[in-house]
C-alpha cells in the first residue's frame, strides 16, 4: 500500500513538474554527460555540431543538436531521442557510430532522456547540416554497426544495486552512464569497444593517454582522498594533478558545474574500483637518467620545483605522481612537445600553463627527461624510447596543418 | 568614413593595470563595457613562457614589450629654447604597449607614498617657509586626496597583487623590521617579504651600523604561493632575475594577466578589442559631454564607438595627448602659467654607487625585480631639510633585480669601455659587485610640461606629444645629497672600492633611468590648476574620467604603481556609489 502511494506520488510529481524544472534538470544532465564539447565545433554555434572526430576508422562529424527542424533535432520525439541514446539508432532508423557513446548512454533513464531533450529544444536553433562522415571501408557501412551492437552493446537501463549505498549508486550512474568516463579511461579493442577485462586501466584518447582510475596506490587514484577527487573535478586542480587537454575540457564544460553532492558520489564510486595489477618495470638506462636529470634541472624545476614536489593546486608535483607513471607515456611526451593549459574554472580561474618544448628539446632529450621523471624520486614506469618521441613529434608538430 | 557602432555604457581606452582594474570593478554592475587597446593580446604561455622569457636581447634591447616607437613616439627637448626632436629609440623610459601595458614588464616594487607626500606644498611651506616651495619655478600643489583616503584602496590592491613585505606601521604602532616612516596600515602585508640575498644583506648590515632602519622592499613578486581575492593563483618566485622589461613565465609577478584578466575575460558584459588605436574623443555641441571615440583598427578601418561614460586608462603621455587632440581642457602655456592640460609633467631622478668586492661572492644572478633592502630616512620630509636648499628626497637601497649579462656588468673607474682589459675587469667584477641605488622625487616646475609638437606627426597623422623637461637645481641638489648618503653606506659595506654615479648635467633621454612619468592631467581641487577633480573626473566633461599617474600633481620618491591603482579604486568607489546613480559632476565648481 505504501509502495503504491509512493508510486502515485512519484507519478504526480513527474507529471506536475513544470517545463522549466524539467529543462533545468535536462541542462544539468547534458552537462553531466559532457555533450556540448563534441556537439560544438571550434568557433561554431553552441550545439550545432560539425566537430570533426578523428577515429582510427576515419573522420566522423558530430550532429546538430539544436532544435532546427531541418538540420537539427527539432522534429525529434522523446521516443526517438531515447532510442538514439538507448540503441544508437537515429530518427531515420540509421545506425549511429559509437564515437557517440550510446554503449554508455543506453542505461540513461527514460525520465532523464526526456529531460535532456526538453532542454535541447530550448537552445537557439541553428540551420547547419552535418558534414558527411569520411570513414574508411568497411567502416563506412553503417549497417555494420548492427553487428557491433550485437557484440558490444548491452541494451539496459541503470538499476541501483541495493547492496550498495545511495551515494555509490548515484556515483555509478554519473561515472558509468552519463559521464561515460570509461570511454577514455578504459582501453578499447581494435574496433573501438571497451575491453571490459581491463576496465579503468587507462586508455588512449586521440594522442593522449587517459590515466588509470582504479584504487592502485601508485598509478591510480589510490592515494587521492575523496576531497582530492572532488577538488580536482570542481576546480580543475588539486595537490596531485592538474586537469588539462581533454580532461581540462571535461572539467570546464562538465564536472565543475556538478553539485558537490554529485562530485562526492563520483569520488565514492571511483574509490571503490579495485586496484589494477602492478607491473614490474625494468630499470631505465643510466645514460637516459643522467641526461634526463640535466634537462629536468634546467627546464622543469622552476615550476615543478627542484625536488619535483610541485606547488599545490598550481604546478603539479611529479614526485609520486600517478599521471607520470602510467604504463603509456603518450600524454607526457605530448605535453612536453606542445605544452598544455590547466582548466580555467569558476572556482580556480588561473589557466596555469606548461610551455611547448618542441622547438627547444631534441627527441633524445625529451625521451630522457620523460624517462627520468617516470623513474626519479621513487617513481617507476617503463623507459621511453626515442622513437616514440620522434613519432609523436612527426604527428603533432611536423605534420600538423598550418592553423 | 568611420563606421558607427551601437552605443555602449562604458568605454575604456587603454588596457594596462588601470584598464583591468576599472573593467573588473565595473563589470559587476552589469553595464556593457568595451576596452580599446592599441596593442595585441598577450598572455603568459604565448608571449612570455618560461622557455624564452629570459631573452635579454629580445625583451630588453629589442624592446619587444614596449610601445612601437616607429609608429608612435614623442618629441623631446630640455627647454623652450630648443627644437624638440622625435625619440626614435626608447632610452630613459620604456612605455608599455599591448594587453597588460607596462604592468607586464614592471619590477614589482610596490610602495605606498608617505602621508606628507599628499600635502607636498602645504606641509613644506609650513615647515620651511614659502620660499622653499616657490623656488626653482616650482608649481607643486597638494594632492586632492590624503593618505587616509587611499589607505583602504592601497590595502585592496596589495591583496589583489599578493604583495610581500614587512609592515612598519600598523594602525600607528611602529613595527620592528618594517619602514618606520610609512603611513599607518590597516594590517600586515598579505605575504611575507622575499628571501634576501647577500648584496641586500650587506647593505642592511651597513645601514644599521650607521643608525638607519633598513627594511625589505615591498614586492609584487611572490615570496610564496598565493591565491588572491578573485581566486587567481600566483606561484613562488624563482629569483631568476628577469622582471623589469620582461614578462614573468612562472606566474610569480603580479600583473593584469596573473591577478585580474582570467576572471574578467569570462564576463559576458565585457569586451576587449585589441589592435584598436583611439584617434580622438568626440564631444557634443555643449562641449561638456563626450559622445564617442573614433578609433582605427589594424586593417586601417575607422570606427566610431558611442558610450555614456568614457574612462582613459592609457599611459600619462597618451591620456594627455588624447585630451589635447580632442580639445578638452585648456592647454597649459608655460609663458603665462595658464591652462592645465600638459601642466606639471614630472619624472624621477636616480643615481647609484657601485660596490666592488674581492672577497665576497654576491651572485647577482639570483635576483628579482623587487628583492632588496631599503632605507627611507632620506625620503619625502622624513629628514630635516633646513639649510639644505631643496625639498623632498628618495629611498636608498640595494635591490638585486638580477645579473643580466648584457645590461648588468659593472666595472670600476678607470677600466676601458671595451677590449681585453674590460673583459678581464668584467670577469673579475661580475660575481663580486653590488649597487646601492637612489630613487629620488622630481617636483613640478613651470617649464616642464607636455603639449602637441608643431612639426612631427605619427602614422595616423596626429601631432606627436612634445615633452619639455629638465632637472632643476632642486633635483640635482636633492639627488647629490641622496647619492652622498648612499656612498656613506657603500663605504660602510667595507668593499675594495666604490664608484659613485651621480646624475649630472641636463636630463638625457637616452640612458635608461625609470619609467615613472607623471602629471600632465593633474588631479586637484581647483579647476584652474587641475584637469580632474579628486575623483579623476574631468572638470570640463563630466562623463570623462582619467586614470593613471597623469593625476600626480608632482612626483614622489617611490615607484608609482600602487598609488596609481589606489587612485583608480578611490575613483571607482565614487563612480559606483554616486556617479552611476546620478551622472554629472561629482564636485561642484564654485565660482567658476
Amino acid at each position: 500500500m505504501r509502495a503504491a502511494a509512493a508510486a502515485i506520488l512519484l507519478a504526480v510529481t513527474a507529471a506536475g513538474a513544470s517545463a522549466t524544472e524539467q529543462e533545468d534538470r535536462g541542462k544539468y544532465l547534458v552537462q553531466a554527460a559532457d555533450c556540448q564539447p563534441c556537439h560544438t565545433k571550434q568557433g561554431g554555434q553552441p550545439w550545432a555540431g560539425g566537430l570533426a572526430l578523428d577515429t582510427p576508422f576515419g573522420t566522423l562529424y558530430s550532429a546538430n543538436l539544436t532544435p532546427d527542424k531541418e538540420t537539427g533535432i527539432g522534429n525529434w520525439t522523446p521516443d526517438q531521442f531515447y532510442r538514439a541514446l538507448h540503441e544508437g539508432i537515429d530518427d531515420q532508423g540509421h545506425h549511429l557510430y559509437p564515437a557517440f557513446p550510446y554503449n554508455y548512454f543506453t542505461r540513461v533513464t527514460r525520465d532523464d532522456s526526456d529531460a535532456m531533450l526538453a532542454y535541447l529544444k530550448t537552445v537557439p536553433p541553428v540551420k547547419q547540416a552535418s558534414a558527411r562522415n569520411d570513414l574508411t571501408w568497411p567502416f563506412s557501412m553503417r549497417w555494420l554497426m548492427a553487428g557491433w551492437n550485437l557484440l558490444f552493446l548491452k541494451e539496459d537501463t541503470f538499476k541501483p544495486d541495493p547492496a550498495k549505498s545511495a551515494e555509490w549508486n548515484r556515483g555509478a550512474y554519473l561515472v558509468e552512464v552519463l559521464g561515460h568516463c570509461g570511454d577514455c579511461h578504459t582501453p578499447m579493442n581494435p574496433v573501438g569497444a571497451p575491453k571490459s577485462d581491463e576496465a579503468w586501466r587507462g586508455g588512449h584518447i586521440g594522442d593522449l593517454f587517459a590515466p588509470d582510475l582504479s584504487a592502485n596506490q601508485r598509478i591510480g587514484l589510490g592515494s587521492w582522498s575523496t576531497d582530492d577527487i572532488v577538488g580536482f573535478l570542481k576546480t580543475g586542480r588539486n595537490a596531485h594533478a592538474n586537469a588539462s587537454a581533454a580532461m581540462g575540457e571535461v572539467v570546464e564544460q562538465s564536472t565543475q558545474h556538478l553539485t558537490d553532492q554529485d562530485l562526492k558520489a563520483i569520488a565514492t564510486y571511483l574509490q571503490a574500483i579495485p586496484a589494477s595489477a602492478e607491473q614490474l618495470t625494468e630499470a631505465a638506462s643510466q645514460d637516459q637518467m643522467t641526461l634526463g636529470k640535466q634537462v629536468f634541472d634546467d627546464q622543469c624545476s622552476a615550476c615543478h620545483q627542484p625536488k619535483a614536489q610541485g606547488v599545490p593546486n598550481l604546478f603539479p608535483p611529479l614526485e609520486h605522481s600517478a599521471e607520470v607513471q602510467q604504463r603509456d607515456a603518450t600524454t607526457l611526451i605530448h605535453v612536453i612537445l606542445t605544452g598544455t593549459r590547466t582548466a580555467s574554472t569558476d572556482t580556480a580561474p588561473t589557466p596555469a600553463s606548461m610551455p611547448a618544448y618542441d622547438w627547444k628539446l631534441t627527441d633524445d632529450q625529451i625521451a630522457a627527461v620523460t624517462t627520468y621523471i617516470r623513474n626519479a624520486w621513487g617513481n617507476s614506469a617503463p623507459a621511453v624510447p626515442v622513437k616514440d618521441v620522434a613519432a609523436l613529434r612527426k604527428k603533432l608538430v611536423q605534420d600538423k596543418p598550418p592553423a | 568614413m568611420a563606421t558607427k557602432l551601437p552605443s555602449i555604457d562604458v568605454l575604456l581606452i587603454g588596457f594596462g593595470w588601470t584598464g583591468a582594474i576599472v573593467a573588473q570593478e565595473l563589470a559587476d554592475t552589469g553595464l556593457s563595457i568595451v576596452a580599446l587597446e592599441r596593442g595585441q593580446w598577450r598572455d603568459t604561455p604565448t608571449d612570455f613562457a618560461p622557455t624564452f622569457d629570459q631573452d635579454e636581447l629580445r625583451y630588453m634591447w629589442r624592446h619587444h614589450l614596449f610601445q612601437k616607437a616607429p609608429s608612435e613616439t614623442f618629441t623631446f627637448r630640455n627647454n623652450q629654447n630648443q627644437t624638440a626632436l622625435p625619440i626614435r629609440e626608447w632610452g630613459s623610459f620604456l612605455p608599455g604597449e599591448g594587453v597588460g601595458g607596462a604592468g607586464v614588464h614592471w619590477n614589482g616594487q610596490a610602495w605606498r607614498f608617505l602621508e606628507k607626500d599628499f600635502a607636498q606644498k602645504s606641509h613644506n611651506q609650513q615647515r620651511y617657509g614659502k620660499a622653499a616651495v616657490d623656488g626653482f619655478d616650482m608649481t607643486i600643489q597638494d594632492w586632492p586626496v590624503s593618505y587616509a583616503d587611499l589607505e583602504p584602496h592601497y590595502d585592496k590592491f596589495e591583496r589583489i597583487c599578493g604583495i610581500g613585505g614587512k609592515a612598519g606601521n600598523i594602525g600607528g604602532a611602529i613595527q620592528p623590521g618594517g619602514n618606520p616612516f610609512e603611513g599607518p596600515r590597516s594590517r600586515e602585508f598579505p605575504n611575507p617579504a622575499m628571501e634576501q640575498t647577500y648584496g641586500p644583506a650587506l647593505f642592511a648590515e651597513a645601514a644599521q651600523s650607521l643608525g638607519y632602519n633598513p627594511f625589505p622592499q615591498p614586492s609584487a613578486n611572490m615570496s610564496q604561493p598565493y591565491t588572491n581575492p578573485l581566486g587567481l593563483q600566483l606561484g613562488p618566485c624563482t629569483y631568476c632575475g628577469f622582471c623589469e622589461k620582461f614578462g614573468c613565465g612562472n606566474y610569480s609577478k603580479a600583473s593584469p594577466q596573473t591577478t585580474i584578466l582570467p576572471v574578467l575575460m569570462k564576463k559576458s558584459n565585457f569586451t576587449l578589442k585589441t589592435g584598436s588605436t583611439v584617434l580622438k574623443l568626440n564631444l557634443d555641441d555643449s562641449k561638456t559631454k563626450v559622445v564617442s571615440a573614433t578609433y582605427v583598427d589594424h586593417a586601417g578601418q575607422e570606427f566610431e564607438q558611442p558610450a555614456d561614460l568614457v574612462i582613459l586608462c592609457a599611459y600619462p603621455f597618451a591620456n594627455a595627448q588624447l585630451m589635447l587632440l580632442s580639445g578638452i581642457g585648456k592647454p597649459y602655456d608655460p609663458k603665462t602659467g595658464q591652462g592645465v592640460v600638459g601642466r606639471n609633467y614630472a619624472y624621477q631622478i636616480t643615481s647609484s654607487v657601485n660596490v666592488f668586492y674581492d672577497d665576497k661572492l654576491i651572485n647577482p644572478f639570483i635576483g628579482s625585480g623587487a628583492l632588496g633592502m631599503c632605507i627611507d630616512e632620506f625620503n619625502g620630509d622624513n629628514f630635516d631639510h633646513k639649510d639644505l636648499g631643496f625639498i623632498s628626497g628618495g629611498f636608498i637601497q640595494v635591490l638585486n633585480t638580477g645579473g643580466r649579462p648584457i645590461e648588468m656588468i659593472y666595472v670600476p673607474d678607470g677600466v676601458p669601455k671595451w677590449g681585453a682589459a674590460w673583459k678581464k675587469a668584467a670577469a673579475q667584477s661580475y660575481l663580486r659587485t653590488t649597487t646601492v641605488a637612489t630613487h629620488g622625487a622630481v617636483m613640478s616646475h613651470r617649464g616642464n610640461y607636455l603639449d602637441l609638437d608643431p612639426t612631427y606627426r605619427d602614422v595616423y597623422g596626429r601631432p606627436l606629444l612634445r615633452i619639455t623637461f629638465d632637472y632643476t637645481e632642486q633635483e640635482h641638489r636633492m639627488s647629490d645629497y641622496l647619492t652622498d648618503r648612499a656612498a656613506d653606506i657603500a663605504r660602510a659595506m667595507k668593499p675594495r672600492e666604490i664608484k659613485v654615479n651621480k646624475r649630472t648635467g641636463a636630463y638625457d633621454v637616452a640612458p635608461y633611468q625609470t619609467t615613472h612619468n607623471t602629471g600632465g592631467t593633474v588631479s586637484g581641487t581647483d579647476p584652474s590648476t587641475s584637469v580632474t577633480n579628486p575623483y579623476l573626473q574631468s572638470w570640463d566633461v563630466s562623463n570623462l574620467f582619467l586614470m593613471g599617474a597623469g593625476a600626480f600633481p608632482q612626483n614622489a620618491g617611490y615607484n608609482p604603481t600602487m598609488t596609481v591603482a589606489a587612485l583608480a579604486y578611490h575613483s571607482l568607489e565614487k563612480i559606483k556609489s554616486t556617479y552611476l546613480k546620478n551622472p554629472g559632476p561629482l564636485v561642484s565648481q564654485v565660482g567658476r
